[in-house]
């Protein structure tokens, strides 16, 4: 008996019906942003809803999918926030590419 | 009953889980209980997190290295919608075939959570099924992958160069997909192993593994759905940085 319930600590049971309501919302949201490319929206509002439509689906994926939203704090947070580091990867390399972007510009295409 | 299992925890995971404390108190608790950290989690399932964050890692570069190259050309970079377009029915429809993929790839998310839920229900043959229909839909994925390259390369994109514009289109893209592909491959391979596995009962009769000659748990469905999540999860990333913007 107390095997069992330590057992049932580490184990995930939820009702089937939760995975079927993410499952059809994973459609809806895919089908949402394959969407804003067919209607073929421009510009800001377009890499909004892509940005957006995209957040929706990782974090149902990794919340109910994954079983995150049931662990604990520690195992959340040592496998959620490294890869934030991305993000200051990305504004280095969003300052570098400008600058290649410059010096292309001002030396090389001037004439294309 | 609730004195035995505290002392089961003490036994396991040392006296900072005796408690099993929530929230951030349990979050300090853990980290500070000079043993294993993550309480409650096998060392199987820590170790696959831990691995798919080292693959977060890897992509995340692949990215940033395509983020670079698309922001620092000077020459206009290929229209994705109409690159990636498929005439049917004589009207072109824009990004279709990823549109697919991209359903295929869910629904077999969809059918693999269903998998670790009968895992853990202990109904191995709807587990196994599952399993099996999963396998199958990664390896449409992978089968419509493979047309994509092939209509890609005979309209003579190379990673060196394309008819369309940025001449980095085409590493990128092979680099990106091609990794992203292999990864769903691998994962349709245990995918099967596991499924057979599943089906003959060795979880319930103990057989050993041929490779670790340990016994399994149903546990192991769990963490090949972890990984195989991880794969679709990637897959979200690459339709919106790579196909959509």
């Amino acid at each position: 008996m107390t095997d069992a319930t330590a057992h049932a600590d580490t184990q995930q049971h939820h009702p089937v019906k939760l995975y079927l309501t993410v499952w059809v919302w994973l459609f809806i949201l895919s089908a949402c942003s394959y969407f804003v490319d067919y209607v073929g929206v421009q510009g800001l509002l377009r890499w909004s809803l892509i940005i957006l439509f995209m957040l929706l689906k990782a974090g149902l994926i990794v919340a109910i999918f994954m079983h995150m939203a049931w662990e604990r704090l520690t195992l959340i947070y040592a496998i959620l926030l490294p890869p934030l580091l991305i993000l200051v990867f990305v504004a280095i390399m969003v300052a570098e590419s400008n600058y290649t972007l410059l010096t292309r510009v001002m030396n090389f295409a001037s004439g294309t | 009953m609730v004195e035995h299992l505290a002392d089961d925890r003490i036994m396991q995971d040392g006296p900072a889980a005796a408690g099993g404390k929530p929230g951030w108190r349990g979050f300090v608790a853990d980290w500070a209980s000079d043993q294993s950290s993550f309480k409650g989690v096998s060392w199987g399932k820590a170790m696959m997190w831990v691995f798919l964050l080292s693959d977060t890692f890897v992509f995340g570069c692949f990215l940033v290295a395509y983020m670079t190259a698309r922001m620092s050309t000077v020459v206009p970079w290929p229209n994705p919608s109409e690159v990636f377009a498929l005439e049917i029915a004589g009207t072109s429809v824009p990004l279709i075939l990823i549109a697919i993929m991209t359903f295929v790839l869910i629904s077999s998310s969809g059918t693999m959570a269903l998998a670790v839920h009968y895992g853990y229900l202990r109904d191995r043959r709807k587990a196994g099924m599952l399993m099996l229909a999963t396998a199958f839909l990664g390896a449409c994925f992978v089968g419509m992958q493979a047309f994509e390259w092939t209509k890609l390369i005979h309209e003579g994109v190379r990673p060196w160069g394309n008819p369309w514009g940025a001449a980095q289109f085409g590493s990128t893209f092979f680099m990106i997909t091609g990794f992203h592909g292999t990864h769903v491959t691998f994962g349709v391979i245990f995918l099967l192993i596991l499924a057979r596995k599943v089906l003959r009962g060795d979880f319930e009769t103990g057989r050993r593994g041929f490779f670790t000659s340990r016994r399994g748990q149903y546990e192991s469905v769990e963490i090949m759905g972890l990984y195989w999540h991880f794969v679709d999860l990637v897959w979200v990333f690459i339709f919106a940085f790579f196909y959509l913007w």
